[in-house]
């Protein structure tokens, strides 16, 4: 049935609280904005207390703390202690760099529920590559100490072109780590990561060797450590429902305090999005343009209007159809369907004939340089 | 952890936690970046899964509870089933 867009949504179960943009590292498929390195100003502990108090009052459940580095927060055992009070699941998304064990404890005595520790790869030198940094042995240490507080630990590993034929090892490890849950995230082209894209997107074949590796050590490792393969929607054809439909569950507040359905709907143009120190979390969950645009099914234009998947993927992700369509009104064009679609697979025929190599465009670091000079640039 | 039985005291496990949502009107338990929402009955029982009563105390208090007989299947194959997902465990 087609839902009207008036009918009331349920609560924002999912509070994703970018504490900062600030961070040590510089990933090369990071879905922060561009133009983070302009965003500077960030929310003070009592906007972020309120944050979490109007968030829970409307039936928010899970709190996700992450950023940039959310560690590089100082007030961060103070935001956990009060989203531990008011009843969250706390989640810290952390890169694990000022992770000690000291700051381990705090968070612990705060209250803090989990930790997911991301990495960039299992190899030193891939790892030092792509994040840019001399992290990887840090990571290590961080699994123990995040182990040594009984935390459950999800490790996440984004995969791409340069680190998905080490799986095999990156799986390995996370299990020698103790990992209960293993996210191999395919990179999912935003921000960054799309500014990146044809050095990122894997070929068929790395893909499919992938998932095969995967499936063996599911077989091997059964309930001890679930693994998660996140789909290529570049490859399957098929759209996602996006934050499981827009303004549905998730919100999002970023540094300097704006409230987005997602992550990287900032992108958008021609919307406004609500900022938490002007509006109350009530008003803009409930009653902001930039909540209501896109919710449920009655924006859709054809060929998402009248497809009897429309319910299920609520035409995909509207970042994605402005990045690669231009248009954030049409269809996700990594759906077949899309009259886009045809944008999606020349990136991927680009991908498998291996044309993109990283000498003709060099990968670009997330890190403020580039995103003030990229930022200046016309878009 | 030993097979299911009658004195077998189950509780919430590791990174779990079970609460109360009113915004929901159900029982949640909560888990890294997830929730499941339990319903009626497998709320009351997780709600008694506290380590210190057994499966039969459970189970005579849900009977007392619900004014309710020969529950002691039923919560049992919830148990075991809960138990496969880790959201119980016991010794």
């Amino acid at each position: 049935m087609n839902a009207p867009v008036t009918s009331r949504p349920g609560p924002p179960l999912w509070l994703l609280a970018e504490l900062t943009y600030r961070c040590p590292l510089h990933c090369v498929f990071c879905y922060n904005p561009i133009d983070f390195a302009n965003q500077t100003d960030e929310l003070s502990t009592d906007d972020w207390l309120r944050v979490l108090r109007e968030g829970r009052e409307l039936g928010a459940v899970q709190c996700g703390l992450s950023g940039g580095e959310p560690l590089l927060r100082d007030d961060l055992e103070v935001i956990v202690a009060e989203a531990r009070r008011l009843g969250y699941y706390t989640n810290l998304l952390t890169s694990g760099v000022g992770l000690t064990a000291e700051r381990a404890r705090a968070l612990k005595a705060a209250g803090l529920d989990h930790v997911q520790l991301s990495f960039q790869d299992s190899t030193r030198e891939m790892n030092d590559f792509l994040s840019h940094t001399k992290t990887f042995e840090l990571k290590n240490r961080v699994a123990q100490i995040i182990k040594d507080q009984g935390w459950p630990m999800v490790m996440n590993v984004v995969l791409h072109r340069l680190n998905i034929d080490h799986i095999d090892r990156i799986i390995g490890m996370a299990a020698e780590f103790g990992a209960e849950y293993l996210e191999l995230a395919n990179t999912q082209y935003y921000s960054w990561a799309f500014q990146n894209r044809d050095a990122l997107l894997p070929t068929r074949a790395q893909l499919q060797h992938a998932e095969a590796v995967a499936d063996i050590w599911r077989a091997k490792l059964g309930d001890r450590m679930r693994i998660f393969f996140v789909a290529p929607d570049y490859h399957e054809g098929k759209a996602k429902k996006c934050v499981n439909g827009w303004g549905s569950m998730f919100l999002t507040v970023t540094p300097d305090g704006t409230a987005l359905p997602c992550h990287t709907a900032k992108m958008l143009p021609g919307l406004a999005f609500p900022n938490v120190r002007e509006q109350s979390v009530r008003e803009i969950w409930f009653d902001s343009e930039g909540f209501n645009r896109y919710r449920g099914t009655g924006w859709m234009k054809e060929p998402c209007s009248s497809c009897e998947h429309r319910e299920e993927d609520l035409g995909g992700c509207r970042c994605q159809a402005y990045l690669i369509a231009h248009d954030p009104t049409v269809a996700d064009p990594v759906c077949v369907k899309s009259p886009h679609h045809g944008l999606v697979v020349e990136a991927v025929e680009r991908a498998e004939a291996g044309v993109a190599v990283a000498t003709e465009h060099p990968l670009v670091f997330r890190d403020p340089k580039n995103s003030r000079r990229l930022s200046t640039q016309p878009s | 952890m030993n097979a299911l039985a009658a004195s077998t005291r189950p509780r919430i496990g590791a990174g779990f936690r079970l609460q109360w949502e009113s915004a929901q009107g159900c029982h949640v338990l909560l888990y890294p970046e997830g929730m499941v929402k339990l319903n009626g009955s497998a709320g009351e029982i997780m709600a008694r899964c506290d380590g210190e009563r057994s499966i039969e105390a459970i189970v005579g208090e849900l009977e007392t509870a619900f004014n309710a007989s020969g529950l002691t299947p039923d919560v049992l194959s919830f148990v075991e089933v809960a138990a496969k997902q880790r959201w119980l465990t016991w010794e």
